[in-house]
């Protein structure tokens, strides 16, 4: 029952905000939403975690071998967490924010939220085809609507990509539908496929993952569209919507096309290491703050691919917790840059500077959130950070673990290069005469601030349980994964 | 057949009403009587059996699949009418005599979805054509309606010729206009049969506008009065494919293998040319002409699969591209501007109007959950379980994604661009509107139960 209310409380609630005239009530109405969804997910995770709770099968397609199958596992608990978290820290901290047709706006959001969960919860390929989809369009209209002066050819671009990577999944989950005659993840998990298909529809899979994701080459949609897009939805594109593709590598490649995995592991990782490389070159040449934040996240996540496809226990179960972190690292980055956007007008670094005199509050926020997403010690990102790492230098599926390796610690000593200089050009210094006049955080903002600096603080010191959570989940995909016994063969 | 003769009977009706009734309203109501009426029979038939026990010596064959189809015509054209009916008037005097060639086309439609012999495939096509030629010029003061009228007549003539010499080929070879009874390729295959498959193949390209033979259909649909383009590009396009597909099914099958190819190569550069051509159009009725070029392409892959999936799929094809295309030719239709700058900022005019018009876009489009999506599907799995041609797959998924692009920029006018675009739309209108809507949201999430009703 968790499994089926955490989609349907945000579609429900979605569809009835686009009736509220008013945008004080559509604002309250979609926050509350959040909050129920919240609930519900933290429900899921503590009193209701038996798994009778948290699956749900449904009629639906039944003559396509389709059903409309839903359950959490260790890792859709912490991504349906993630999404539910995130709602409602998104929603506090652009309480201030004003929208035109503020009814539709958090209507076509709470709508995403839903598909999103869909995509989390699927346990049936149709049905995540069709949610990976439906979480794709009211961001397309909430982009093109809200966004900034160049949004509609940018979203379009960013639309037209996405669609084209999804239809291709589409054909290849066709493809693996015409072998198993069924969409079941089970059927999925069990195809085996012969090896030389394998290895062609991998990439019709990858493609769509890699353009959500983004994996270089396919990230040329992403700074552009965290530019243009309102920053509520920057935020739900970065900071939940990117996860969806370093999900569905995790749940819909590695298990179903496991010896394709391997074999393209180390292209795949190549592209990542250079993505990373690449992103991490550019962000440090930024003065937007706001590109300078999307560089990065294509810095992270391309580690996250990385680790993906090294398929150790310890890098997987990495990804899986970084995939929260830097959830919430990069939502916490982007409440500052909105917040300093709307008081001086610009995104610009260098004309900002000493903040940290007129506003300390947001200065320490900022710092603790630069802190975790430069991944040190005591902070939420250093654990996923550390067993990515680990896992990556120990992997047993390439034989370049160690180049990789350093490769990947080159991006982070430049991340905290960038970081770092970020901080110093916009908090400390003299106060330029736009900051002069800065005013520091309201209770909305240090509410959502707040927040997020638990979280970043808890998961760091005692990740304990989210290590618990995802062991499971992550030994089974493992275990779908594993070519090694082929290979020894 | 219960739907054959008063298809045919309501068109001579009608032509008499138009003497009879003076007041415009009397004669849609007329109209729309007879298309209920036609539904209800036509259902009757499904459910009890024909009303008329008319011998047809084996030339029709009123099967569960055509009677279904009947269906899905009919309900379109319900849709049509109480759209589009009043914008009829705007074209010419001739109000009643619209509605009674539309009636005689159903007629054609009926023993094109139904047919077993040649001789009544041909008479079908051209009871459609015929009609068709006399609506795109109904516009008679205007210079481009007369031009695709006669562009029209010249082509259709044409394949109508290299029809009939293909069913003269066919029936030297066999001995029989019986496409049951062919059973070509069984034997060593003949030459004059197989060549006339080809010209049967190649004049039923033409006439739902596949490439390389889709030449004509730009230039008719964009100078037939628009509320016509909306018939012959949705319920008498669909029905065509019907007849394309039971022609290949019945008398070819055999020869499935040789044909596949074949139908492959001219999907593929339908599929091509209608999507590529489409992105530079400037009006959105033009865009809509090559657009209904493409989604043939998305046809053609159902006569190329030819399984149980494909059968299915045409069907709900016909249904999802039908409804959808006449709920946008009819917010068309009342446009001041038919390009896509006049669409600029309809949603703030009418957010109703342009709702409805999103879904339909976005069904057209292929985007899950609409009716587009799960007939796009049904066709892709089709293909996909023959286990061959599978880059024909990606290169339709491909060029949905091209689609994607020029039908979205009626998406970006309504909303995103500031303008003043509206239309006069009436409360029956939008009701209506609504309704297509839900209709093509039901039929995109619950396929099963429309798909129901062509077994039980």
């Amino acid at each position: 029952m968790i499994a089926l209310f955490l989609i349907l409380i945000p579609l429900v609630t979605g569809l009835l905000a686009f009736f509220f005239r008013e945008e004080k009530m559509a604002r309250g109405w979609a926050l509350l939403s959040a909050i129920g969804t919240l609930t519900v997910s933290v429900l899921g995770l503590t009193v209701l975690k038996a798994p009778a709770n948290l699956r749900f099968t449904g009629e639906w397609m039944g003559n396509l071998g389709s059903s409309f199958s839903i359950g959490l596992d260790g890792m859709g608990q912490l991504l349906c967490l993630l999404n539910a978290v995130a709602y409602v820290i998104i929603l506090l901290a652009t309480w201030n924010s004003s929208y035109r047709k503020a009814n539709n706006f958090f209507g076509l959001l709470l709508l995403a939220q839903a598909g999103m969960m869909g995509v989390f919860l699927a346990m049936d390929a149709l049905l995540f085809y069709f949610s990976w989809e439906l979480a794709l369009i009211p961001v397309y209209f909430l982009c093109s609507q809200w966004g900034g002066d160049r949004r509609i050819p940018v979203t379009f671009k960013f639309f037209v990509y996405t669609f084209l990577g999804s239809l291709l999944m589409l054909t290849g989950i066709l493809f693996v539908y015409s072998h198993t005659q069924s969409f079941s993840m089970e059927a999925f998990y069990n195809s085996n496929l012969p090896n030389d298909q394998q290895a062609w529809v991998f990439w019709l899979f990858f493609i769509a993952f890699a353009v959500k994701m983004p994996v270089f080459p396919f990230h040329t949609w992403q700074p552009d569209t965290y530019e243009q897009s309102p920053t509520a939805v920057t935020m739900v594109l970065s900071g939940i919507m990117v996860k969806m593709g370093v999900f569905a590598v995790l749940r819909w490649l590695l298990p179903v096309l496991p010896v394709a995995s391997y074999s393209w592991g180390d292209l795949v990782s190549t592209l990542s290491v250079t993505g990373m490389l690449y992103a991490s070159l550019i962000a440090m040449r930024q003065d937007d703050i706001k590109r300078l934040v999307a560089y990065s996240s294509i810095a992270h996540i391309g580690l996250m691919s990385l680790a993906i496809f090294s398929e150790s226990q310890m890098s997987i179960q990495g990804v899986m917790i970084q995939m929260f972190s830097h959830g919430i690292n990069i939502i916490g980055l982007w409440i500052v840059v909105e917040l300093i956007e709307r008081q001086f007008g610009t995104r610009k670094m260098s004309e900002l500077g000493g903040l940290a005199q007129k506003a300390p509050a947001m200065a320490i926020f900022f710092v603790l959130i630069a802190f975790a997403n430069i991944a040190l010690p005591l902070t939420n990102a250093f654990i996923g950070e550390f067993l990515m790492f680990s896992g990556i230098y120990n992997s047993q599926v390439t034989q370049y673990n160690v180049i990789l390796t350093v490769l990947a610690l080159v991006c982070i000593i430049l991340a905290a290069v960038y970081t770092l200089n970020m901080i110093r050009k916009v908090f400390f210094g003299d106060a330029q005469i736009l900051t002069a006049k800065a005013v520091d955080l309201r209770s909305s903002e240090t509410l959502a601030l707040g927040i997020l600096a638990i979280l970043i603080l808890w998961s760091g010191i005692y990740p304990q349980p989210l290590l618990d959570l995802t062991s499971n989940i992550t030994d089974a995909i493992l275990n779908k994964a594993d070519v090694m016994h082929l290979i020894k063969k | 057949m219960n739907a054959l003769i008063i298809s045919a009977v309501f068109g001579v009706i009608m032509m008499f009403s138009g003497i009879l009734l003076k007041n415009k309203g009397s004669i849609r109501a007329v109209a729309i009587a007879g298309v209920l009426l036609l539904l209800a029979a036509n259902i009757a038939e499904m459910c009890s059996g024909p009303l008329f026990h008319i011998p047809v010596e084996g030339m029709l064959r009123f099967e569960r699949f055509s009677l279904f189809f009947n269906n899905i015509v009919f309900v379109c054209t319900l849709v049509y009418f109480l759209l589009t009916a009043r914008d009829m008037e705007k074209v010419g005097a001739d109000y009643a005599e619209y509605f009674a060639l539309i009636f005689f086309i159903l007629a054609g439609t009926v023993m094109v979805a139904s047919f077993t012999s040649l001789l009544i495939l041909f008479l079908g096509i051209e009871i459609i054509s015929i009609p068709l030629y006399i609506l795109t010029g109904s516009d008679k003061k205007n210079l481009r309606s007369n031009e695709a009228s006669l562009k029209y007549f010249l082509m259709g003539a044409f394949s109508t010729g290299l029809m009939l010499m293909g069913i003269a080929l066919i029936y030297g070879s066999t001995g029989t206009f019986n496409t049951t009874l062919m059973s070509i390729g069984t034997k060593t295959p003949d030459l004059p049969a197989v060549a006339g498959m080809l010209l049967l193949l190649f004049s039923m390209s033409f006439k739902v506008s596949a490439a390389p033979f889709h030449f004509w259909t730009p230039d008719v649909y964009d100078g037939a009065p628009t509320v016509f383009t909306s018939i012959m590009a949705t319920i008498v396009k669909v029905s065509v494919f019907i007849g394309f597909i039971r022609l290949f099914q019945d008398a070819f099958g055999h020869l499935h293998n040789t044909w596949q190819l074949w139908v492959a190569v001219v999907a593929a550069l339908t599929l091509l040319i209608g999507n590529i051509t489409a992105v530079f159009q400037q009006s959105v009725k033009r865009m809509l002409a090559y657009s209904s070029i493409s989604q043939a392409g998305f046809m053609l892959l159902a006569l190329f699969a030819m399984n149980s999936n494909a059968k299915e799929g045409i069907l709900l094809y016909s249904l999802a591209y039908s409804l959808a295309s006449i709920a946008i030719f009819a917010v068309l239709v009342r446009m001041a501007d038919y390009s896509f700058e006049g669409f600029n900022g309809l949603a703030r005019q009418q957010p109703l109007v342009a709702a409805v018009t999103t879904i339909c876009i976005l069904s057209l489009a292929g985007i899950p959950l609409t009716a587009g999506f799960i007939s796009k599907f049904y066709m892709l799995s089709a293909v996909m379980l023959t286990g061959k041609y599978l880059w024909l797959v990606i290169f339709a998924v491909v060029m949905a994604a091209v689609s994607a692009y020029y039908y979205f920029r009626v998406i970006q006018a309504m909303y995103f661009k500031d303008g003043n675009a509206t239309i006069e739309a009436g409360t029956g209108f939008k009701v209506l509107l609504v309704v297509v809507a839900v209709l093509i949201i039901l039929v995109g999430t619950f396929p099963s139960s429309i798909l129901y009703w062509l077994y039980f």
